[in-house]
C-alpha cells in the first residue's frame, strides 16, 4: 500500500478513503476528525465530528450546541476502528483539547499532527512524539529565522515594562483561543496576582478553560466602567489588558489613554512585522514550533516521509532534502486564517 | 550587551519621543561604565568598526547555512543584519553537513545554553585591557565600575566594541563570528546593526543627549542639554568623566578640544502683543534666510562647521570649511549661490538641498552649487568670547570678522532700516529675493543666550502659503492615535486623458484640533473605498470627499511624486467641509508659486 491510499490531500481536506473520513476539513463534510478548536481547523457544519471532549466543548461553545450533527469523543492513546482503518489521538501540546491523530491499517501508519508545539504550556497536555511511516506537519514557523526565546523571558519583557511605564494600559494582542490564556497563565506563574482585563471577545473562552481546571486568576471585563474604578486614577493605569489583536486597532482601544500595544506571537521575532503593526512591544509567545523544533522532531520521530501542510513549505522541504528525508508540500489551502 | 540589545529593541517599536527619552536615560542610570558609554557613542553615531563591512557577514554566514535556505530567509525577512542575526545557529543544525540532533524533552533556549568556553576566555581578557580611549584628552581621574561581563556569561557591549576597534580587518570577521555565537538573537541584531554603521532607530544624536540631561539633571542642578552639547566634541567614548559629572561624583569636564560647538539663541515666533514692542531704537531688524543655520568655528587652525543642533557637517561642505579665514566663531545661513560682481546671489533652498545629506561630495556638484554664509552674529572674536556682551557690539565685531575674510564666501546680513511697524510689515511682505521667509527682530542690548528665551529675538514669518486639497488616503496614527485614521495624504486636480483627476502633493499629520481628530476618522471610515494595510481610501469624487486648506512654508519641484512638487512643512489649516471636492485647487496653482530658478 501506498501512503496516499490511507491520507491524500483533496480541496476539502485530508481524506481516509479507507475509513471515509476528512481530517481537518475546511469545507462541510459528512466525516470529519478534527485535531483542535481553532476556527481555520474546527468548522461548523460537518455530519459526524470526532475530537477530543475539550476541543468538542470549545466547538460548542464558539458555534453553538447544533455545530455538527453528531458528536464522538476522542480519548487521548485509545484505538478506535473506522472503517477499514485504525485511529489513534495524541497530544499535540498546541492548546487546550489538541491532538495529533494517527491513521493506521495494514501495518502502515500515518500522523496527522495538526498545529504542535514541544515547549511546556501549563495549559495544554504536552506534545507526544509517535513514530510513523509519514509525518504530516505544518510549517507555520518553516524558516530558519524563526526561533522562539523562552517565554518566560517575553513574560518578564511585558512585566519590565509596567514597571518601567506604570501610568500606561498594556494591552496584549493575543488569540482568543489558546494564546490568551496561555499569557494570562504565565503572568500567574511569574506571581502577577493583579486583576487582568479582557474584551468581550476572550470571556466565554476563559471561563471555559478555568471550568477546566486551569486556574487563570481573578479577570474582569475591560468596561469603561472597570477602567474607572481600575487601580490607577487614570483608567487602566498600569493594568494588563489582553484583547485579540484585531481590537487594539479599533475604537474599542480608545478607552485606554496612551496604551502600551504589545502583541504575543512567534511573528513578533520579526522586526518589521512588529513595526507595521504599531506593536510597541512585541511578545515571541507562540503556540508553534520553530525552526529548530521542527526539525528536530522530524529528526526525532525519523520517519520514512514527511507531508508538509501549510506555512513555509519550501524551506522545511529542504532541510529534509538536506538532511536525506524524501519531503513533499502538501500545498493545502485554507489553513493558518487563525494560526497565530 | 543583552540590556544594549533589549535598549535598541524598545526604541525602534517606540513611537513617543518622551518615551524614548525616559528608556535612554533609564539604561543611562541602570548600566555600568564602560558600557553606557560605547552605547551612547553608537547612539550618536559616534561609533565607527573599520574592521567590519557587510560583504564580509554575508560571507561568514554562508559557512554556516545553506544558501537556499538564506535566501528563503533574507526574501522573507528583508533586512540584512536581522535575517543573520536570526538564522545564525551556534549549535550548527541547519548547516549542511551536520546531522539532526536528537530532541532532549525539554528544549534548553539557546541563550542559556552558554557560549562555548574558547569565546567565553577571549571576550574577559579583552575586555579587562584598559582601553587606549579612555580618558584621552582630559584631566582629571576616571573612575571605573567592574566589568559586568565576568558576573555572565555573554560578553559586555564594551568587550564587543573593544575588541572589534583593536582588530584589523583580518581578524574582525574571526571575532565578529565568536561574538555571534555567544549571543542571542537579540544580542547579535544589535552587534550588526553596530558594526554595520547606521542603527536607524528612530533616535537623533539631539534626542539621546537630551536624555542624557534628563538622567543628568538629578545629580546636576539646572543641567540643560546645552551644556552637554558645548562639551560634546572634546568627549571620547566611553565618555567616563562625563558620566562621573553627571552622577555627582566628579567636576564637569573641562572641554581641551578646539573649535568646540557652541549651544545657539533661537527666535520666539512674534505674536500680535508683542507688535507694540518693536521700536527701531530698541530692536533690530534682519531678513530671514532660508537656509540652514550654522556656526562656522575657526580657533587656532581647527575649523568646524556645525548645525544649530552641533551636527558637525564639515564633510558636506569642504568648500565653506576652507574658506574659514577668521579666528573666532559666528552664526549665520548657509546658503548656496553665484557669485555676481562682489556680491553673492543667493539660491533657492532645492539648490541647498541638493547638497544637504551628502558623505562627500563632488568636486563638480562644489562648482555648480557653491556655498557660502550670510552671517549675522558673533560668538567668538579671536580668542574673546562675546557672547555677554550686546547685540550692538556683537554686530560690530562680526562686521569686523567679516571684512577680514578675503575668500568671499562669507558675507553680512544686511540690516533692515525701519520707522515703524507698519514699514516693517510692509517689507515683510515684499522682500526683495524669494530665498527670504520673513523678519528677525533682535533686541541691541541682547546677550548670546543659549535656548529660546521669550523676548530679546523674535522671529516674523511671511505667512505661509495655503492651498485647497482633498483628502484621498488615510492611514492610522501611532501610539495614543492609533485607533485613529490621523495621517492624510491630500491631492489637487490635474487634466488627465480621461478629464480632470486627484494627483496627491503631500501628506500632513497635524494641525487639526483632537475634535476635529474624530470627525475626519469618522468621514475615513464612513467613506472607506479600499484597504491597504494600515492605510485607507477614501471617496474623493468631484461631488463626494473632504477639503482641507493645507498650509505650508515653500514648494520644491520633485521628481520622486506623481506631481512634479514637494511641500515643505505642510499642515492642515482648516477643515472645509463646507466646500465641495470640485472646487478645490488645482495643480496649476502650485506650479505658480515654483520660481523659474527653483529647479
Amino acid at each position: 500500500m501506498r501512503p496516499s491510499d490511507l491520507l491524500s490531500p483533496v480541496p476539502e481536506g485530508l481524506y481516509c478513503p479507507l475509513g471515509g473520513f476528512h481530517i481537518d476539513p475546511v469545507r462541510p463534510v459528512a466525516r470529519a476528525l478534527i485535531t483542535h478548536g481553532h476556527s481555520d481547523h474546527a468548522r461548523p457544519g460537518h455530519g459526524a465530528v470526532m475530537a477530543t471532549r475539550e476541543t468538542l466543548k470549545i466547538m460548542a461553545e464558539r458555534y453553538g450546541p447544533d455545530f455538527a450533527g453528531s458528536e464522538t469523543v476522542a480519548r487521548f492513546g485509545e484505538v478506535v476502528t473506522i472503517g477499514d482503518v485504525t485511529v489513534r489521538f495524541h497530544p499535540a501540546g498546541h492548546v487546550l483539547g489538541s491532538a495529533q491523530i494517527a491513521v493506521e491499517a495494514k501495518g502502515m501508519r500515518i500522523v496527522a499532527s495538526g498545529d504542535y508545539k514541544r515547549r511546556r504550556d501549563p495549559t495544554c497536555a504536552p506534545f507526544e512524539p509517535v513514530k510513523c511511516d509519514v509525518f504530516i506537519t505544518e510549517a507555520t514557523f518553516g524558516l530558519p529565522v524563526f526561533r522562539h526565546p523562552d517565554d518566560g523571558h517575553e513574560i518578564g519583557k511585558l512585566l519590565a515594562s509596567l514597571a518601567a511605564f506604570p501610568e500606561r494600559a498594556h494591552l496584549v494582542g493575543a488569540y482568543a483561543l489558546g494564546k490568551a490564556q496561555r499569557v494570562i497563565k504565565r503572568l500567574r506563574e511569574e506571581g502577577y496576582d493583579r486583576t487582568i482585563y479582557i474584551h468581550g471577545a476572550l470571556e466565554r473562552l476563559c471561563r471555559l478553560y478555568q471550568e477546566e481546571g486551569i486556574d487563570l486568576g481573578p479577570l474582569e471585563a475591560a468596561t469603561v466602567e472597570a477602567g474607572r474604578k481600575s487601580a490607577g486614577n487614570t483608567d487602566f493605569a498600569g493594568a494588563i489588558v489582553v484583547g485579540p489583536p484585531s481590537a487594539f486597532a479599533d475604537r474599542w482601544a480608545r478607552r485606554f489613554p496612551d496604551p502600551v500595544s504589545c502583541f504575543a506571537s512567534g511573528w513578533m521575532s520579526i522586526r518589521q512585522r512588529a513595526k507595521q503593526r504599531g506593536v510597541e512591544l512585541p511578545l515571541i509567545i507562540s503556540d508553534h514550533c520553530d525552526w529548530a523544533e521542527l526539525t528536530q522532531t522530524i529528526a526525532e520521530i525519523a520517519p520514512a516521509e514527511v507531508w508538509v501542510t501549510h506555512g513555509r513549505e519550501e524551506a522545511l522541504v529542504r532541510w529534509c532534502e538536506l538532511a536525506g528525508i524524501r519531503a513533499r508540500p502538501l500545498h493545502m489551502v485554507g489553513y493558518e486564517d487563525e494560526a497565530e | 550587551m543583552q540590556d544594549f540589545a533589549a535598549l535598541l529593541d524598545r526604541l525602534i517599536l517606540t513611537p513617543s519621543r518622551n518615551a524614548k527619552l525616559r528608556l535612554m536615560a533609564e539604561y543611562f542610570r541602570t548600566t555600568p561604565d564602560p558600557d553606557r558609554g560605547w552605547a551612547l557613542a553608537a547612539l550618536t553615531g559616534s561609533l565607527d568598526v573599520p574592521a567590519v563591512k557587510p560583504a564580509m557577514l554575508r560571507a561568514l554566514v554562508a559557512e554556516r547555512i545553506d544558501e537556499v535556505l538564506f535566501a528563503y530567509s533574507y526574501d522573507y525577512v528583508g533586512d540584512l543584519a536581522e535575517t543573520i542575526a536570526l538564522v545564525w545557529d551556534e549549535g550548527g543544525v541547519i548547516s549542511r553537513s551536520s546531522e539532526p540532533v536528537p530532541l532532549s524533552p525539554t528544549l534548553p533556549h539557546k541563550g542559556e545554553e552558554g557560549a562555548p568556553a574558547g569565546v567565553l576566555d577571549v571576550s574577559i581578557t579583552e575586555s579587562r585591557k584598559p582601553s587606549p580611549l579612555v580618558g584621552e584628552g582630559w584631566v582629571g581621574g576616571t573612575t571605573s565600575t567592574p566589568d559586568a561581563s565576568l558576573k555572565t556569561n555573554t560578553p559586555s557591549l564594551s568587550a564587543i566594541v573593544e575588541t572589534l576597534l583593536a582588530s584589523s580587518r583580518a581578524d574582525g570577521p574571526r571575532r565578529v563570528a565568536a561574538f555571534l555565537d555567544a549571543l542571542d538573537a537579540e544580542g547579535r541584531w544589535a552587534l550588526l546593526k553596530l558594526v554595520t554603521g547606521g542603527l536607524r532607530i528612530g533616535v537623533s544624536a539631539r534626542l539621546a543627549k537630551q536624555s542624557l540631561a534628563d538622567f543628568g539633571k538629578e545629580n546636576v542642578e539646572g543641567l540643560l542639554v546645552n551644556e552637554i552639547e558645548e562639551l560634546w566634541h572634546g568627549l571620547k567614548p566611553p565618555y567616563l568623566p562625563l558620566f562621573a559629572w553627571l552622577e555627582g561624583r566628579a567636576e564637569k569636564p573641562i572641554s581641551s578640544a578646539r573649535a568646540p560647538f557652541r549651544p545657539v539663541m533661537l527666535a520666539q515666533p512674534i505674536e500680535e502683543t508683542d507688535l507694540p514692542r518693536i521700536d527701531p531704537e530698541i530692536y533690530a531688524a534682519e531678513w530671514k534666510w532660508d537656509g540652514i543655520r550654522v556656526q562656522a568655528v575657526s580657533d587656532q587652525g581647527v575649523r568646524r562647521l556645525y548645525t544649530r543642533t552641533g551636527e558637525d557637517i564639515g564633510d558636506t561642505f569642504p568648500d565653506m570649511l576652507e574658506a574659514l579665514d577668521f579666528d573666532g566663531a559666528i552664526d549665520g545661513e548657509l546658503l548656496v549661490g553665484r557669485r555676481e560682481g562682489e556680491a553673492i546671489q543667493p539660491g533657492s533652498f532645492s539648490e541647498l538641498q541638493q547638497r544637504l545629506n551628502r558623505k562627500t561630495v563632488s568636486g563638480k556638484l562644489i562648482a555648480s552649487h557653491p556655498a557660502f554664509i550670510r552671517a549675522y552674529d558673533c560668538l567668538v572674536d579671536g580668542m574673546d568670547d562675546v557672547r555677554a556682551l550686546p547685540f550692538r557690539e556683537r554686530r560690530m565685531r562680526l562686521e569686523g570678522l567679516v571684512a577680514g575674510s578675503l575668500a568671499s564666501r562669507i558675507d553680512l546680513s544686511p540690516l533692515v532700516a525701519y520707522e515703524t511697524t507698519d514699514e516693517l510689515m510692509e517689507k515683510r511682505s515684499l522682500p526683495p529675493v524669494p530665498v527670504i521667509e520673513g523678519l528677525m527682530l533682535k533686541r541691541w542690548d541682547s546677550v548670546y543666550e543659549p535656548g529660546r528665551p521669550k523676548g530679546p529675538w523674535f522671529k516674523w514669518k511671511r505667512d505661509p502659503y495655503t492651498v485647497d486639497a482633498v483628502l484621498m488616503y488615510a492611514q492610522r496614527g501611532h501610539g495614543k492615535r492609533s485607533s485613529f485614521y490621523s495621517d492624510y495624504t491630500f491631492g489637487v486636480w490635474k487634466t488627465g486623458e480621461g478629464g480632470d483627476e486627484l494627483v496627491p502633493v503631500g501628506k500632513a499629520y497635524f494641525g487639526f484640533t483632537d475634535e476635529e481628530l474624530v470627525e475626519i476618522d469618522r468621514f475615513v471610515r464612513r467613506n472607506t473605498l479600499n484597504r491597504f494595510g494600515p492605510v485607507r481610501e477614501v471617496t474623493h469624487s468631484a461631488a463626494t470627499g473632504l477639503v482641507f486648506e493645507v498650509a505650508f512654508e515653500g514648494l520644491n519641484r520633485s521628481t520622486r511624486h506623481k506631481s512634479g512638487v514637494a511641500m515643505r512643512f505642510p499642515r492642515i489649516s482648516r477643515l472645509r467641509w463646507d466646500k465641495p471636492p470640485a472646487e478645490a485647487d488645482r495643480i496649476e496653482t502650485l506650479e505658480g508659486l515654483l520660481g523659474p530658478d527653483a529647479g
